[in-house]
């Protein structure tokens, strides 16, 4: 067990995943019995650091442990540490983090994705048995999962409890799994999936065993390959690695057709009008009082938390802030807000319409892989966002989704996506492991 | 608002905004941060081809019923205070008021 925090210790000084790295860890017995478990850091783990990656939260020591981090512990696994991500889950890249940028362990000079980049950075290195706790608002698990060639679960809304997660945007964030192997994600869901009294949102859908989903044989699953998601602003060599992994799950007698989702191009500005009006709403709690970042009391209330706030968030953070409360005032809520939520059912109808016809979708994770750090840098905030056109309409839809490494691209991987109707996990858990085995 | 003029927007607004969120902001963010938002609701302007008229709004990906449980009294197991600076005696102290 000491051999494991001196590795993980090794692995933080070559590339940066954690945020926190467990002091002394014991295994038990049960399903996770001798498994490292590593936990976003926006989910609260008793007696560890969590902060959300923003500074806001420095220092703040949760004084119990979210529904998922208990359930993992019950079934003999261990907490290795917090994973880096954009503060609040603020990103596509991992860049807008206040404890340190996780770099990606196929080229440190790229970025490992976000917003779960920790999570996915230490999938892909970690030389000892270990799942990774992750959380996707709008393509948190997918995004990092492509970019570091792992495999990335994003469960249906609800299936899981949020208890413990310290929000982003309510009506969509989705705590999953990031995994070396289709089966390793599938395992940890069984564990974490599931009702849970202190999380009223939570789906009544019963406990699963996933691993029951990891067939060999796709014979007579329907497949639709969405046109939209093969278009403008995707690398033409992503789309030829993907469209090859088409032809292979064709070859393992699995029919696929084209199709449309005629809504997606909406889907990105309804997302982030919607994540940002939540955001905006969700970090009102955060004034440097009772927990997290405290400065001296100096003025009035008004002038204390305007202060504490101004300091203790990142400037990504303001940005969604500001955008998320303007979207929300009175005079503009129903041009942006409202209009958002009601651009969000016609995309949740396309995929109700295509759900009728095909068991899974699927198309690219990401429109690119893995970006340069410098790359980044010269992108302004809308560019960055577009970055997220692939991920954002499932996400909206609150429908499970998989994204399994198909290829590479200038020597980085591709991801997959798998995409099904809510709470049917189990095809894509199906379909990702066939493809993962018989590539 | 017939002349879809919500989509623009000034440092001024910026600055209004700014305040009812409780966020400072330095003059250079200020004139940073209206640049950005500008472009960032242009792009986001494509929301408006979409006929919405008799769709009804999706607050969750799915209708969801709340899933209650009893109110049953629990002990308490938390210490409330254990991670502020702020406080005296059993109480939080916080910024004074006016």
């Amino acid at each position: 067990m000491k051999d494991i925090l001196e590795r993980a210790r090794g692995i933080q000084k070559k590339y940066s995943p954690f945020i926190t790295i467990a002091d002394e860890v014991e295994s038990g017995r049960g399903k996770l019995a001798g498994m490292a478990i590593s936990v976003k850091d926006n989910i609260c783990t008793k007696g560890m650091r969590s902060t959300a990656g923003s500074r806001i939260l420095e220092g703040y020591i949760p004084p119990f442990d979210a529904t998922v981090v208990e359930k993992v512990k019950k079934e003999g696994a261990f907490i290795i540490g917090k994973t880096a991500q954009d503060e609040f889950g603020f990103g596509t890249f991992s860049v807008n983090c206040a404890y340190g940028v996780p770099k990606n362990p196929l080229d440190p000079t790229r970025s490992c994705g976000g917003s779960s980049g920790g999570a996915a950075c230490l999938t892909a290195v970690a030389d000892f048995p270990h799942i990774a706790i992750a959380e996707s608002t709008g393509g948190s698990i997918s995004c990092p999962a492509a970019f570091c060639g792992v495999v990335g679960l994003t469960p249906t809304y609800g299936r899981v409890s949020r208890w413990g997660l310290i929000d982003y945007a309510n009506s969509l964030d989705k705590i999953g799994c990031i995994g070396k192997t289709v089966k390793d994600t599938a395992l940890l869901l069984s564990v974490i999936a599931g009702p849970d009294k202190y999380d009223s949102t939570v789906l009544r859908a019963k406990e699963e065993d996933f691993t029951k989903y990891l067939k060999n044989s796709v014979k007579g699953m329907k497949i639709g390959v969405p046109r939209e998601y093969f278009g403008e602003g995707v690398d033409e060599r992503i789309v030829k690695v993907v469209w090859e992994a088409i032809k292979k799950l064709e070859s393992l007698d699995a029919s696929y057709e084209e199709t449309s989702l005629p809504h997606t191009k909406y889907a990105l500005p309804a997302y982030y009008i919607i994540a940002m009006a939540e955001a905006s709403t969700n970090l009102a709690k955060f004034c440097g009082m009772r927990y997290g970042l405290h400065l001296q009391l100096k003025g009035n209330y008004d002038e204390y938390f305007s202060t504490v706030r101004s300091e203790g968030f990142g400037e990504e953070a303001k940005r969604r802030i500001i955008l998320g409360t303007y979207a929300r005032m009175a005079g503009y809520r129903d041009a942006y807000y409202l209009k958002a939520l009601k651009v969000r059912t016609k995309i949740i109808q396309d995929f109700k319409t295509a759900f009728k016809r095909f068991d899974v979708l699927v198309a690219p994770t990401m429109p690119v892989v893995a970006p340069k750090f410098d790359e980044i840098a010269k992108l302004e905030p809308i560019q960055q966002y577009m970055m997220d056109i692939l991920t954002v309409a499932p996400n909206l839809a609150g429908i499970p989704m998989i994204s399994v490494p198909c290829g590479s691209v200038d020597k980085m991987p591709v991801g997959l996506h798998i995409m099904a109707d809510h709470l049917q996990e189990g095809k894509i858990i199906h379909v990702a492991h066939s493809f993962e085995v018989n590539r | 608002m017939e002349s879809k003029e919500y989509w623009r927007i000034d440092k001024k607004l910026v600055e209004r905004v700014a305040k009812v969120a409780r966020v400072k902001l330095t003059e250079q963010e200020l004139d940073k941060f209206s640049k950005q938002m500008e472009s960032i609701l242009q792009a986001f302007k494509e929301m408006d081809k979409v006929d919405t008229a008799d769709v009804k709004p999706s607050f969750h990906p799915q209708e969801l019923k709340n899933d209650w449980r009893e109110d049953e009294v629990e002990p308490w197991k938390w210490i409330p205070l254990a991670n502020t600076k702020h406080k005296e005696g059993k109480n939080f102290k916080g910024p004074r008021i006016v």
